[in-house]
């Protein structure tokens, strides 16, 4: 196996940066954040994000952010999402299931009603 | 972790977690060989020597800090050394990191391949910001998906609107067929 060197990671970057036009930019209002640390994706983390796009695609709707981030910072949790409306503190959701998704996907982000026994408690994700 | 395809995942997500910008993924089936190599090379920040000697050889510590440093990369050596097959991590610090796992493609205890094509779309619609190419070889067959191209044919749509999605996966889908 060739060594890695700097012009193997330049070259790669460049490929990229060449081609990029316009970047995502367009206007969300909601956004839902599925964890991927170790913990969560062992937990079934992927089959949440796959139960979330599924729902967008049967929805048919184009302004909610879906990403993923890394550890939620609760192991025994997982697999655990973040969901975010538009001026509302963002609820973190814990122990999730594709049932659970479903349902926080059509009471919370469609209808704008968070599902309070669901979730871990109000607050910002971003920790430590 | 109970196939490769979550082993990629969760190796691919150190990557953005270093702040990667690009991110290429591949994956070399060659029975033939008798090989079967997964390979992650990113632009993150990279690793200072510690960080590389923990990452490295994590079983050096003691148990409580086996915790501290991380499950990821161990979990993936220990699927590669079971099958016959050995872990290598490379890094230069600031300029980034790749990560190559070898393993005995016919070896009976070798993880199961799994879902790559999930795998790739949750990392490709999870992370809008970073570009990611995709090589999957299968014998002399080869198949490649890059973000740029794709989101070149997306126009403006977005990622993670029903359309954008229906495109990653059907794009995924024929590409992966093409080579069975
Ligand atoms: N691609 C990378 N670029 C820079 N540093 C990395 C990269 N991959 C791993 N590391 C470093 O190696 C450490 C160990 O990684 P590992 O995946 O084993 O554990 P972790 O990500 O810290 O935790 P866990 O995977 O258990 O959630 C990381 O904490 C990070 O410091
Ligand atoms: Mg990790």
């Amino acid at each position: 196996m060739p060594k890695l060197t700097i012009q193997d990671l330049a070259k790669m970057r460049d490929d990229a940066r060449k081609h990029i036009a316009l970047r995502e930019g367009g206007e969300h209002r909601a956004r839902i954040t599925v964890h991927m640390g170790t913990c969560g994706i062992a937990a079934g983390a992927r089959d949440i994000m796959k139960t979330v796009l599924e729902e967008v695609e049967k929805a048919g709707v184009g302004d909610i952010l879906v990403t993923t981030s890394g550890c939620g910072g609760l192991c025994s949790h997982e697999p655990m999402a973040t969901v975010e409306l538009a001026d509302e503190t963002p609820v973190k959701y814990i122990d999730l299931t594709p049932e659970k998704t479903r349902k926080i996907f059509g009471e919370h982000l469609l209808a704008g009603k968070p599902i309070m026994e669901f979730a871990l408690a109000i607050g910002s994700e971003r920790r430590g | 972790m109970n196939d490769l395809s979550l082993h990629i995942l969760d190796v691919a997500e150190n990557s953005v977690t270093a702040g990667a910008t690009v991110l290429e993924i591949r994956v070399v089936e060659d029975p033939v060989a008798d090989r079967l190599i997964i390979e992650i090379t990113d632009d993150g920040k990279g690793m200072d020597e510690a960080t590389l000697q923990a990452a490295r050889d994590p079983f050096m510590t003691t148990k409580k800090k086996i915790k501290q440093v991380g499950l990821g990369l161990p979990f993936l050596a220990e699927s590669a050394q079971i099958s016959g097959g050995d872990l290598q991590i490379e890094s230069i610090l600031g300029a980034g990191t790749r990560i190559t796992a070898t393993m005995g493609y016919h070896h009976i205890d070798r993880r199961p391949l799994g879902d790559l094509r999930a795998t790739i779309t949750t990392l490709v619609i999870g992370n809008p910001k970073v570009e990611f190419r995709f090589s999957h070889v299968v014998e002399n067959r080869e198949y490649i998906f890059t973000t740029w191209e794709f989101k070149e044919k997306l126009n403006h749509t977005s990622l993670s609107s029903a359309a954008g999605i229906r495109a990653l996966k059907e794009s995924l889908a024929q590409g992966e067929a093409g080579l069975r």
